[in-house]
């Protein structure tokens, strides 16, 4: 990250350093905020019964379930994911869990 | 060689928005306004600029397409008046706040209600808090000159900020004025390219704008633009040096007409200027010390500037062609009272004028009778009224 | 292009996690599987009409969006766009545009930015024909607000601004067909869709609407689990029941010619959808009868239109 956006993102930016109009120009960077601490329930990918059908990738709001670069979902991006469980109710499969957040 | 032509001030906003040739320009009829568009279409349809004409469904819309536009990275333009600006309302704060020159012909006219066509300045006076540059023109000729300016203000690195050029409805956009004009190269030449720093057309570095923008952020947002506004005044005086180098036509935040040894004087904008100025000419052939103060630009408003140069009158008239219904007095007189007080000149007394709502005809008479008056409190006498109307019945 | 759930899932995800919107939202959902029907090469400009999905995936300083996106008030994202989309042609007609690819203009507005506020610039929008798609994202209120009624609001739903009472069943009017009121716009493209099953109608139509040359106006049921009342996560469950209903059909409207895109084998009583939500709760007590059968009524006098229109192509 530039010093200058490093100024952008720290909450005490001046209006010196501040972005014109609030225009922003790292789209996307909305990845660096996390969501996860939102969450009361809890997925869990249960690997083993997964086939990989990717039901749950589509549904995720939060864009909480990636893909790797051979197309096949990885473990939940639990800094994203805000706990509510679409992806357990839509899995054919039972290979997502759904359980409280400890 | 300039080109000695004679134009309406309609048709000269729009023979300088052809000579800028601007990517996109977005419009809705209303009048007086409503030529502007009309011959700028048929340029277009004649392709004598090869802009995007957008005749968008309304002033809300033609100002929201003008945002996306700049926001784009292309230059935008549109032209309104009255309940047309005021239907743009929402978003000249929009434009502002996001930072986007855009250029705008306003074309004075009354606000409704009731409704009414005629002239006066209760439409831009009442976005003059919006954020906007406000230039304002008493001729054919200032309203072709400050469109030519508008851009390389609006879109100087310190400035940002959308540019409103104002003349009176009727009386100068529809008035056939001789004119000079400048050769097309030059004005592309002046003028410039525009190339903003980042624009969402801009595949290669995405942006975004327009947050959402909480007590976190936003009030760092509004010092930013006010600031930008500061910077203005200096941007304006330093394309204004350049375009007398180019046109021997000289522009400052005001023009003075014969203060030099004035006792009193008369502030108005825009034409009324032009009346004004043929009777201080007739009432200093009869001796009497008059002089006039005809201010170009209100937003930045250049306050100590004005308050310098009033300070040495003994009595000032404020004319104002709009009622701020405060009970206290119009807006350039509060604005310049204001600032007078506020930069510590306490010699001249102020009135002011209310005159010519709703196109209201003012007359040289009428302004002689304010510099007699300016002339008795000169005496000295007394002010018995700060708040005044001309031309009203009783 | 066929559609293919496997490949489609490999192409670029240009709308990121970490926004704002409400755990379970039917909202993203929908945007995400849009934007994947833009070709990889290929940029968008976005425009938001004020509303949930605008003050969430946009709060200064992080933008949840990968493509260029601008918001800039609640009724005219379709004006915002169209100035965008002129600024493109504009722009590229004289050279100043060198790069590769194509870029598409795409609005987002909510049912209230949309039915309500928004209309009329979309309406200027369509009309002028820009090369855009619009996408209304109805989820049938005002929610960003605190679930006020809009004109998309179903007939007896309960929202806090007509609220149930004792003189009151929810709101008093009947929805509002934001669809067929821009398939007499006489525009090329036309959609109604939904993210059901494996989120197939949505992805063709999306793409259909953003590789039509013209306007093209996309409608989406988007859930919402706080103004429904119904469990966050039944969100696919609830989707299903809407079509399934026929109270939200899926069909297309391509140069004036209609495709109901999905008909129920067993078309289920909309009661079904009804009950799932509490919203309409009120309309289960003991006496409410006639209104369930008012509201089954003009369902099928929607859906039965819609076989005819499509018959009489």
């Amino acid at each position: 990250m530039s010093k200058r956006e490093e100024k952008i993102y720290s909450p005490d930016v001046g209006w010196k350093d501040i972005t014109h109009g609030g225009t922003i120009t790292t789209a996307g960077n909305a990845e660096l905020f996390l969501t996860g601490d939102w969450r009361s329930m809890k997925p869990v990918w249960l690997k083993d019964k997964c086939k990989q059908c990717l039901m749950c990738y589509y549904v995720c709001p939060d864009t909480a379930i990636l893909i790797d670069e051979n197309g096949k979902r990885i473990d939940f991006n639990y800094n994203h994911c805000k706990g509510c469980g679409i992806c357990y109710k839509v899995c054919p499969f039972k290979a997502i869990d759904f359980v409280n957040e400890i | 060689m300039a080109i000695r032509e004679r134009l309406s001030g309609n048709e000269a906003v729009a023979y300088a928005m052809k000579q800028i040739n601007p990517d996109v320009v977005a419009a809705f009829p209303i009048t007086p306004s409503t030529e502007i568009p009309q011959y700028f279409s048929a340029y277009v349809a004649n392709g004598e600029v090869n802009t995007e004409f957008i005749p968008v469904e309304s002033e809300h819309s033609a100002m929201s397409a003008c945002i996306g536009a700049q926001a784009a990275g292309g230059r935008a333009m549109t032209a309104t008046s009255a309940n047309g600006l005021a239907l743009m309302w929402e978003m000249l704060y929009i434009a502002s706040g996001a930072r986007l020159p855009i250029v705008m012909a306003c074309v004075n006219r009354a606000l409704s209600g009731p409704i009414n066509i005629h002239n006066d300045h209760s439409d831009s006076m009442g976005a003059r808090d919006s954020g906007w540059i406000q230039l304002y023109s008493e001729s054919s000729q200032e309203a072709y000159d400050n469109m030519l300016m508008a851009h390389r203000i609006a879109e100087h690195p310190d400035v940002l900020l959308p540019v409103m050029v104002c003349q009176d409805g009727f009386i100068t956009s529809h008035a056939i004025e001789n004119i000079e004009l400048l050769e097309d190269e030059k004005v592309k030449e002046f003028v410039g390219e525009y190339k903003p720093a980042h624009y969402l057309l801009n595949k290669e570095n995405p942006i975004a704008i327009g947050p959402l923008d909480h007590f976190t952020h936003y009030f760092e947002h509004k010092r930013q633009q006010a600031e930008a506004m500061r910077n203005a005044k200096k941007v304006i005086l330093e394309v204004a040096d350049e375009f007398y180098k180019l046109t021997g036509r000289k522009y400052g935040y005001f023009e003075e007409y014969k203060t030099d040894d004035a006792e009193v004087c008369i502030v108005v904008l825009n034409s009324t200027a032009g009346t004004a100025k043929f009777v201080v000419d007739k009432m200093r052939e009869e001796g009497k010390k008059v002089g006039l103060v005809k201010p170009r630009v209100f937003r930045p408003f250049p306050a100590p500037e004005i308050a310098g140069a009033l300070a040495r009158f003994k009595a000032v008239a404020v004319m104002d062609k709009a009622d701020s219904f405060n009970a206290a007095g119009g807006p350039l007189f509060t604005e310049i009272t204001s600032a007078v007080l506020a930069h510590g000149a306490t010699g001249p007394k102020f009135i002011n004028y209310i005159y010519g709502l709703g196109g209201r005809d003012v007359k040289a008479d009428d302004i002689e009778f304010i510099y007699n008056k300016l002339l008795e409190i000169a005496a000295p006498g007394k002010v018995d009224s700060i708040y005044n109307y001309i031309g009203v019945r009783e | 292009m066929a559609y293919n759930f496997k490949e489609v899932a490999r192409k670029p995800e240009r709308f990121t996690g970490g926004h704002r919107m409400c755990a379970g939202c039917g909202a993203p959902v929908v945007i995400r599987q849009i934007l994947r029907a833009l070709k990889p090469e290929d940029h968008a400009v976005i425009s938001a009409a004020t509303g949930c999905l605008e003050v969430s995936t946009f709060l200064y300083p992080y933008s949840a969006w990968k493509d260029s996106f601008i918001h800039s008030a609640f009724e005219n994202a379709a004006a915002t766009i169209s100035g965008a989309e002129a600024a493109y042609n504009g722009m590229r007609r004289r050279g100043k545009l060198d790069q590769e690819g194509e870029t598409k203009f795409i609005a987002f507005g909510g049912d209230g930015g949309t039915y309500d506020i928004g209309i009329q610039a979309l309406s200027g929008a369509m009309e002028r024909g820009h090369d855009m798609v619009y996408v209304c994202y109805d989820n049938g209120a005002y929610m960003n607000t605190g679930i006020q009624r809009s004109s998309a609001t179903p007939m007896f739903a309960d929202t806090t601004t007509s609220p149930v009472g004792r003189e009151s069943q929810g709101k008093n009017q009947r929805k509002k067909d934001l669809t067929e009121i821009m398939v007499n716009h006489h525009i090329p493209y036309v959609a109604q869709t939904a993210a059901i099953g494996n989120l197939k109608d949505l992805y063709e139509k999306a793409e259909k609407a953003i590789y039509t040359k013209g306007p093209a106006f996309l409608n989406v049921l988007a859930p919402c689990p706080r103004g429904w009342r119904y469990e966050a996560s039944d969100l696919m469950q609830i989707n299903k029941l809407a079509v399934d209903t026929c109270f939200w059909p899926l069909y297309e409207v391509v140069e004036g010619k209609y495709t109901v895109n999905y008909k129920p084998k067993n078309k289920l009583p909309v009661v079904e959808f009804l009950k799932a939500q509490g919203r309409f709760r009120h309309l289960f007590k003991k006496g409410n009868e006639e209104l369930l059968d008012m509201i089954q009524k003009e369902v099928d006098r929607r859906w039965e239109r819609l076989l005819s229109l499509e018959a009489s192509n």
